[in-house]
């Protein structure tokens, strides 16, 4: 029970400081392009009042930046302490992205911010746009390193298991960069932040027009906003459909989980709610095919043969294939110095079994599933939210140009407290992304309860509530300071 | 190229000089830092395997892995 509570709360508290990183994140990927737009139109018009309004929205993203950065830090603390199997065994799989990011993130912060920041007075207006569009794209070529990482996990490439090291070694750069699943989550990921900066930067300019001040920068800045949020949701909408097609391909149980799909088959239907069914859509989705077959849960744990004939083994096959792998592991570890024939047999069937490997340190099938319901309803909060708000993106910006919305209370009151909606939907779908993937840490591979390391339980619950104190303090100071910076508004002459 | 160097120097200064409400969001970033590896890094968040040398490191993870704690 007592190493139960230690898997339980080294998840838990791995999965409170990834929430706690991804409220800054998507806020800094779609303001950096909000701001832009507006430093664009400034120099291509050279209308004073664009340039003060792209410095508000760059006051904001300041502050945002300066309470986000270094919380991911954490999560890399937590790799060593926590989870020092997983960071051993995945080796430079993980270590190669997380580098990169570091080294490219601190550069082009350094230089680009600081001209940003710094070079108003200082550079020509053009060198200071490109400052600033790069500050942006800097942020989202930081998000792909780390969805890179994430994505290896979901669906691991380009890499080989070496026994000698334990650990999982490189062998294809490129298989690893352009994984399917990273390219997916990449956009989804990117585009899903255009959507937190429209809504927060509409919600923001509506509470200025709730108040009937700044009313010209009201109206702007909802203007702009809406178009990338707009944008950013139909991007958000094509990417989510190729990462459903690949979620059924390489991940079919967190499909399987997301739809509470017992039992699957050919034209899967698609769960609204449940009891309410549309036939064959969850088949399109998954397959671009009505007609597709999509594995339920019972068919994954009990095996099944897809329509083109190939056989998939069952949950105990793969657990007694995992279990092989991990013996063959031991004995190879034993072997290799002392009988290096025997030790040469062992790693044929370790080869032979690696993709099951993970699976050998499962006791019973129904480890295997995710928690279904805590998935179903975080998929359905995701895409709900993500309707409504692009309606509300949509019906703001024909309001902002058809009537006088600075006289239509509700709609600003909506858009207002849209605000948090928007933080829901991404953390719903990072539940989707990373419950639906449980019990594994890397897919097929090392399941949690491997990964981490052999701490007292007493430590991780200390340092759970150290962060929930510190993460709770820092919040609070970001939204005192972002409060008062919006109450000051963006100084700026609206006659 | 000094000259260059010394521009880019005197640019950053002066930015951080002339800083109004990015000063306390700096203070802000510094407390964090410091939080975060002199005080959660150094005394709760020590890595399980630092200290170790390659060879233990091999061999503690894969003892860890072969003989797994049953839960």
């Amino acid at each position: 029970m007592v190493e139960s509570a230690l898997v339980n709360w080294s998840r838990l508290q791995f999965a409170m400081t990834a929430g706690y990183h991804w409220l800054f994140v998507p806020l800094t990927l779609g303001l950096a392009v909000i701001m832009a737009i507006m430093e664009t139109i400034y120099v291509a018009t050279g209308d004073e009042f664009w340039k003060k309004t792209s410095k508000f929205w760059m006051k904001i993203f300041g502050i945002n930046f300066a309470v986000g950065i270094a919380t991911g830090i954490i999560l890399e603390f937590e790799f060593g302490t926590n989870f020092s199997n997983y960071s051993w065994f995945v080796g430079d799989i993980f270590g190669a992205p997380l580098a990169i990011e570091g080294i490219l993130a601190f550069f082009m912060e350094a230089t680009f911010f600081a001209v940003m920041f710094f070079g108003w007075e200082k550079v020509s207006k053009r060198t200071h746009l490109v400052a600033t569009w790069m500050t942006g794209i800097g942020a989202a070529i930081s998000a792909i390193w780390i969805l890179v990482a994430n994505s290896w996990m979901q669906h691991p490439v380009g890499m080989e298991f070496n026994p000698d090291t334990v650990r999982h070694e490189m062998v294809d750069f490129w298989a690893l960069v352009l994984n399917p699943v990273a390219i997916s989550k990449f956009f989804h990921s990117v585009f899903s932040g255009w959507m937190t900066g429209a809504i927060f930067a509409i919600g923001v300019s509506c509470w200025y027009l709730l108040k009937k001040r700044e009313e010209r920068f009201a109206l702007a800045s909802i203007r702009v906003s809406a178009i990338v949020g707009i944008v950013g949701t139909f991007a958000v909408m094509f990417s989510g459909d190729s990462s459903a097609v690949h979620v059924a391909e390489y991940q079919p149980m967190k499909l399987a989980a997301a739809e509470g799909l017992e039992n699957g088959g050919e034209r899967a239907p698609f769960s609204i709610v449940p009891g309410v069914e549309v036939p064959g859509v969850l088949s399109v989705l998954a397959t671009h095919d009505i007609n597709g077959y999509v594995p339920g849960i019972n068919n994954l744990l009990d095996g099944y043969t897809t329509p083109s004939g190939e056989v998939m083994p069952s949950a105990e096959e793969k657990i007694e294939r995992g279990k092989r792998a991990i013996e063959a592991f031991g004995e190879y570890r034993a072997l290799s110095d002392s009988d290096p024939a025997a030790a040469a047999e062992a790693r044929a069937v370790l080869d032979d079994n690696i993709d099951y490997f993970g699976y050998g340190y499962i006791d019973s099938r129904e480890e295997l599933v995710p928690p279904v319901g805590l998935v179903y309803w975080a998929f359905r909060v995701m895409v709900g939210l993500g309707g409504a708000l692009l309606l509300l993106m949509g019906v703001m910006l024909w309001v902002s140009y058809k009537k006088h919305l600075a006289s239509m209370t509700w709609l600003q009151w909506a858009a207002l407290l849209s605000i948090p909606l928007v933080y829901i939907a991404g953390q719903a779908g990072w539940i989707v992304a990373e419950v639906g993937r449980q019990p594994w840490v890397i897919e097929g591979l090392l399941p949690v309860k491997a990964a981490v390391s052999s701490v007292s339980v007493a430590a991780v619950q200390t340092t759970f509530f150290i962060f929930v104190a510190i993460f709770t303090l820092f919040l609070a100071i970001e939204l005192r300071i972002l409060m008062k910076a919006i109450k000051k508004g963006p100084e700026i002459d609206n006659n | 190229m000094k000259r260059a160097v010394l521009a880019v120097y005197n640019f950053y200064v002066e930015g951080f000089k002339n800083m109004t409400w990015g000063r306390q969001l700096w203070w802000l970033i510094l407390l964090k830092v410091v939080l975060l590896f002199l005080v959660l890094r150094a005394f709760f968040f020590k890595p399980v395997l630092a200290g170790k040398s390659e060879e233990q490191k091999i061999e503690h993870v894969s003892n860890e892995l072969i003989n797994p704690i049953k839960y």
